[in-house]
């Protein structure tokens, strides 16, 4: 077995111009983990995972991927910026899903699906079709393959987007505040895809406002405030008993 | 119409007397010049049924249709080249891009075609020499290489690609960020992005003012008349200054022009429909709905 960390994170900085977003995150995250990231809006949450699959660039520190550096190769000390079909690659195998779907609209539920392993991992249209429908069934979808995003509800959409990323067969999912869009009716059947999905044995990192979500599902949970991680542990520890009082104040105010 | 049910109010619309006046005068005046033009003695009728269908005009407008399209193809790649380089990140390409419509647009296309007429001026011959050595691949007089007809496409293709370049880039533009940024996370290339992704939503704005350009461009084609290309314009000019019927013959040419519009704007609903696939589909249905249920009202 494997024991390298999936993700594992030493220091990560990250600016926009003089405004210092990461001030340092530390964080590593095991095989088959789920790892719930909490705090208020601003804190960095978002950036940070944007970061992982190099959608943004780091400003200082190091990331690995499955014991990959992400972004650059490093030589004897020196980083060298890699080049963007090396990025390609390494995105391939980390799933992303974003916060307000970004599926393609002009593309069916179906096609939205086969295009990327199609187009980037060169599986025949066959292959390609019956792996998208296999996902989409997994989501619960199988029925509106062909339906475009537009006639689909705003979970159902979410959950062909988290259909689109499994089909790449990711060693690692991203979930950038996936439910924070959706009507709050809408909001269980995609949790519902999660939770199966982190049973099946997915790594997760899940940035989230969905505290029962966090509780029941993560193995960890992170909170994180103006750009460092203020607190992390189990559940039962970071939610329930929060040590730090920012933790204690922005649990508050989200119950 | 439903049955009345006891709830239904009953109501005696307002009546609109002017809207009747004006239309009636409206049309009173447009049917009295229509006859004034039909009924003109100095407008010789049996001259424009010679030319109407004439192999020579027919010919001419067939010219022009070709023209046309060849014109659009190029100006349309052009136009992706330098709206891809005019949002690129290397500032040189950008300043290139915005040089070269600044160029195009800022000067009358008049002036460019009969620019490209006259190149033979400026570079005599063309000649294609390996470097540092004295052979010699390719070599003709520039008159040769640049005809009339060459260097008219260059020029419309030149002014289209400088036109055309905007509208794509105000497409491209339109595509929200965040598709790029999911395709990116799929692991696609920012070229497979760009053909699969961006341009594909992209068209949806395009095509309209495309469509413009289309028709503009089958009218610009007319001014290659100053180059001596025999399209229809230049054709029912020439024939004119033979027979002196001039009226007559730009009644031939316009006809022709309005055919020619006509044709030409029926693709454009049809790409309407093709690039617009995905976005409001429940919209585009009920287009004919409605158009339907009005006609049964």
């Amino acid at each position: 077995m494997n024991q390298l960390p999936m993700v594992d994170a030493r220091g990560i900085h990250k600016s926009f111009g003089s405004n210092e977003v990461l001030k340092g995150i530390d964080l590593t995250v095991n095989r088959g983990e789920v790892l719930c990231l909490l705090g208020p809006s601003g804190s960095g949450k978002s950036t940070f995972l944007r970061c992982i699959n190099h959608l943004e660039t780091i400003s200082g520190g190091r990331l690995f991927v499955d014991g990959e550096l992400i972004g650059f190769h490093e030589r004897d000390g020196v980083l060298y910026e890699m080049k963007p079909t090396d990025i390609a690659q390494q995105r391939r195998e980390i799933g992303m899903v974003f916060q307000r779907f970004n599926l393609f609209p002009h593309l069916t539920a179906l096609e939205n699906v086969i295009e990327a392993p199609m187009g980037v991992k060169g599986l025949s249209k066959e292959q390609a079709v019956s792996k998208a429908r296999e996902v989409l069934a997994s989501v619960g979808l199988a029925e509106k393959a062909d339906a475009y995003p537009s006639q689909l509800s705003g979970g159902q959409q979410q959950r062909v987007a988290i259909a689109r990323a499994l089909a790449m067969e990711p060693k690692l999912m991203l979930f950038d505040e996936p439910t924070s869009a959706l009507d709050p009716e809408l909001v269980g059947d995609v949790l519902d895809v999660m939770r199966k999905l982190a049973q099946s044995g997915m790594t997760m990192i899940v940035v989230t406002h969905e505290m029962g979500f966090a509780r029941e599902v993560a193995d960890q949970v992170v909170f994180m405030d103006q750009g460092v991680v203020v607190e992390a542990g189990a559940p039962s520890e970071v939610l329930d008993n929060p040590k730090n009082a920012r933790t204690q104040a922005f649990l508050r105010s989200v119950i | 119409m439903s049955k009345k049910t006891n709830d239904e109010i009953v109501v005696v619309p307002l009546r609109h007397p002017w809207r009747w006046v004006s239309a009636g005068l409206l049309v009173l005046v447009l049917g009295a010049f229509v006859y004034s033009l039909w009924a003109s003695p100095n407008i010789n009728h049996s001259i424009i049924d010679q030319y109407l269908f004439s192999p020579k005009v027919m010919m001419a407008a067939v010219l022009t249709v070709v023209l046309t399209i060849v014109a659009m193809f190029f100006g349309t790649v052009l136009a992706i080249i330098f709206a891809v380089m005019n949002l690129s990140k290397n500032p040189v390409l950008r300043w290139v891009a915005k040089g070269y419509v600044g160029f195009f647009r800022g000067t009358p296309l008049l002036l460019q075609i009969v620019f490209w007429g006259y190149l033979g001026i400026i570079y005599p011959r063309i000649e294609v020499i390996v470097p540092f050595t004295d052979i010699v691949l390719f070599s003709e007089a520039t008159s040769n290489v640049f005809t009339a007809i060459v260097a008219g496409l260059i020029a419309l293709s030149l002014n289209e690609g400088a036109y055309a370049a905007e509208i794509v880039r105000a497409g491209i533009l339109s595509v929200d960020s965040g598709q790029a940024e999911a395709a990116k996370s799929l692991g696609m290339s920012s070229g497979y992005t760009l053909r699969r992704i961006v341009l594909p939503q992209a068209m949806r704005v395009i095509i309209p003012p495309m469509g413009n350009e289309f028709i503009s461009m089958l009218k610009s084609t007319s001014l290659l008349q100053v180059v001596a290309v025999m399209e229809l314009y230049a054709r029912t000019s020439q024939i004119s200054s033979q027979n002196l019927a001039q009226v007559e013959l730009l009644v031939v040419a316009g006809f022709w022009y309005l055919v020619m519009t006509g044709i030409l704007s029926i693709p454009q609903s049809y790409l309407e429909k093709k690039f617009g696939r995905g976005f409001n589909p429940a919209e585009q249905k009920s287009r004919w709905l409605k158009f339907s249920a009005k006609v049964n009202a």
